[in-house]
């Protein structure tokens, strides 16, 4: 793979043909054909589902009730995206999308956000201020990563419940957790803690012990090391753990449907209920386009970050 | 703050030994708290709630002083409605656990053959698993909608009798599903495989090459059982997520045709939060747990265990 690109056009003309000959023989191999073609049929079934989102999203009903979902559109046109976003039906209102796009957008911010703040913290302390118990607290988390989320939605909707009378009890206004967007908020970062803190910790842990001791030396203590020290040294961990947890609560469904209430549903929910309302008459191109709408902010997010994104999700498969 | 903070380790140090263990590292023990009650209340003790009142007879509430023993488990496993559900499950884990693993690897060597435009295909494959299980399932429902999708397709090209209708055929809604579940996950299996045949070290096949054996023989003697640990990892991912498989079904299919296509997670939610019968989903989620503890442990004994030995 190397050696062809290191050929400088000085050396060709040299009439150096000699060390050059086995090179143009490889591509062209039967080997080789049919490698390419089996990477250019499973191009087809990946790439498929997105054609035909696109596609379908862009053609008039009356043309969709004739073609088939292959067809690309004869005539293009953008109105189911504009009745996607802001018209489409749930079966309680019809505003479309936008509405849960920005409750989406309201959940997805502070959970992002209290998410990492908690796990980075964790993860600093597991890599740099070990005490008694703190493996077992962390084993305890990366095994709760493997608990079936059911298992403990129920407690959680009495836990939510509970802590909001707490609070509202003690400053004397009416706050809920259970149904709120903090609810929420809490949920993720519950549930997100497990991959979070073990990526932390792993970043933190190979960073080198010196500056840390060095640190402690100076009289620096548990938060100015971690401000000052830690947090600037450690920004692509930040970069990866981000995209992770954005693409991550965007997706949700199962937390958005338990923890909300209809008017503040996550865009997934929302979506789910447009699409699957049962009343009138199905608009598959609005629908599709909904559906490409709901998929674009991590679509987004994965073609811009490209190798971070793999990063992320490689991280939690170095568990074992 | 910090300042304070600093000062104390030094001063124990030269001070006393060992002074009280509570108070040591005090800062990091508070920061600390949200990990150690997520720990503690959640994952064990929800989990331990849960387990707990699966044996009470609790419908609309919790009811803890209304012990019946096996009870739900009993009725549990006496309703069509689970017992599809887990089926299902099995048919749609297996099947995804080998197509996964299988499409993954392949995709994965394929990558690794030294060819052109590695980036492009890689973006390509892995794109769908930035999607949700909703966008995945409403997606696929729609090419394979029998009125317009695939179906309709190739009985224009002239194959009138042609059926392929998973979605509205109970006995085989479960693989339409599948088809979907492939499409969402299977590039996640590749990049990891990827990964690991990257680790290989190159004079494994520059040996191979030299005892003139086929790259199919080197792949499946020598690369994949060299690459144990990377389908182990594999393998818990798949499963752990198999299990989990309840957002796809409601976005595809809604369980339906009738139940057809009802998975454990789906029935878990309804039992809980629309049929009040909190007793059923908590039966059923503790069943869940259970399979998940018998992947698990076996996994968890081989790395952990192993390691010890060593």
């Amino acid at each position: 793979m190397t050696d062809a690109t290191q050929t400088t056009p000085q050396r060709t003309a040299a009439a150096m043909s000699g060390p050059r000959g086995p090179k143009p023989r490889r591509r062209i191999t039967p080997s080789n054909i049919m490698l390419y073609s089996i990477l250019f049929v499973a191009s087809v079934y990946y790439l498929l589902p997105l054609y035909v989102m696109v596609v379908t999203s862009l053609k008039g009903m009356p043309e969709i009730r004739l073609g088939n979902v292959f067809s690309p559109p004869v005539e293009v046109t953008f109105e189911p995206w504009v009745k996607a976003w802001s018209e489409a039906c749930t079966g309680i209102n019809c505003d479309g999308l936008s509405r849960g796009f920005f409750n989406s957008v309201n959940i997805l911010i502070p959970s992002v956000v209290l998410s990492i703040a908690i796990a980075s913290v964790n993860g600093y302390a597991l890599a740099n201020w070990k005490f008694k118990g703190s493996e077992v607290f962390f084993t305890i988390l990366i095994f709760g990563a493997f608990i079936p989320y059911q298992v403990m939605i129920y407690p959680i909707v009495i836990l939510l419940r509970e802590m909001g009378q707490g609070i509202s009890a003690v400053t004397g206004t009416d706050f809920r957790l259970m149904g709120s967007l903090w609810g929420l908020v809490i949920v993720h970062s519950i549930f997100g803690m497990p991959i979070l803190t073990l990526l932390f910790r792993n970043y933190f842990t190979s960073l080198p012990d010196e500056l840390f001791k060095a640190a402690r030396v100076d009289g620096v203590g548990f938060w100015g090391i971690y401000f000052r020290i830690m947090l600037p040294m450690s920004l692509p961990i930040f970069v990866v753990a981000i995209i992770l947890q954005v693409t991550g609560i965007w997706n949700d469904f199962l937390f958005g449907v338990i923890y909300t209430k209809p008017d503040t549903y996550p865009m997934t929910v929302q979506l789910n209920n447009i699409v699957n309302s049962v009343q009138g008459v199905k608009e598959y191109n609005v629908n599709m386009a909904a559906t490409l709408l709901t998929g674009l902010v991590p679509l987004v997010i994965y073609f811009v970050s490209g190798k971070l994104f793999v990063r992320g999700i490689a991280a939690g498969a170095v568990k074992g | 703050m910090a300042v304070t903070e600093g000062v104390r380790p030094v001063a124990e140090r030269t001070s006393a030994k060992r002074p009280n263990r509570l108070f040591k590292n005090m800062t990091a023990k508070i920061a600390s708290i949200p990990m150690i009650l997520t720990a503690l209340v959640v994952f064990i003790g929800c989990t331990l709630w849960t387990i707990y009142h699966s044996f009470t007879k609790s419908r609309l509430l919790p009811a803890p002083d209304k012990w019946v023993g096996w009870d739900q488990y009993e009725r549990l496993w006496n309703t069509r409605r689970w017992l599809v559900s887990i089926e299902n499950l099995a048919i749609y884990g297996v099947c995804s656990l080998v197509l996964s693993l299988v499409i993954g690897f392949t995709l994965a060597a394929l990558l690794d053959r030294k060819i052109r435009g590695e980036a492009v295909f890689r973006t390509i494959f892995l794109y769908p698993f930035a999607l949700s299980f909703i966008v995945t399932g409403l997606v696929w429902q729609w090419i394979l909608n029998p009125q317009f999708g695939i179906q309709q397709v190739v009985r224009n090209w002239g194959w009138e009798g042609f059926t392929f209708d998973p979605l509205n055929n109970a006995e085989i809604v479960i693989y339409g599903i599948l088809i979907a579940g492939i499409w969402q996950g299977s590039g996640f299996i590749m990049v990891i495989m990827l990964a690991g045949l990257r680790g290989i070290d190159q004079d494994i096949w520059k040996a191979s090459r030299v005892e003139g054996i086929p790259a199919w023989k080197t792949y499946i003697f020598i690369i994949i059982p060299m690459m144990r640990p990377i389908f182990v990892t594999a393998l818990v991912l798949i499963a752990a997520g198999i299990i989990k498989v309840y957002d796809l079904v409601v976005a595809q299919t809604s369980g339906g045709p009738g139940i057809a296509s009802e998975v454990p997670a789906k029935y878990v939610i309804e039992k809980m939060f629309q049929a009040q019968n909190l007793g059923q989903g908590f039966a059923a989620s503790t069943m869940m747990l259970v399979s998940v503890l018998v992947v698990l442990i076996p996994w968890a004994y081989l790395e952990f265990g192993g390691k010890r030995r060593d």
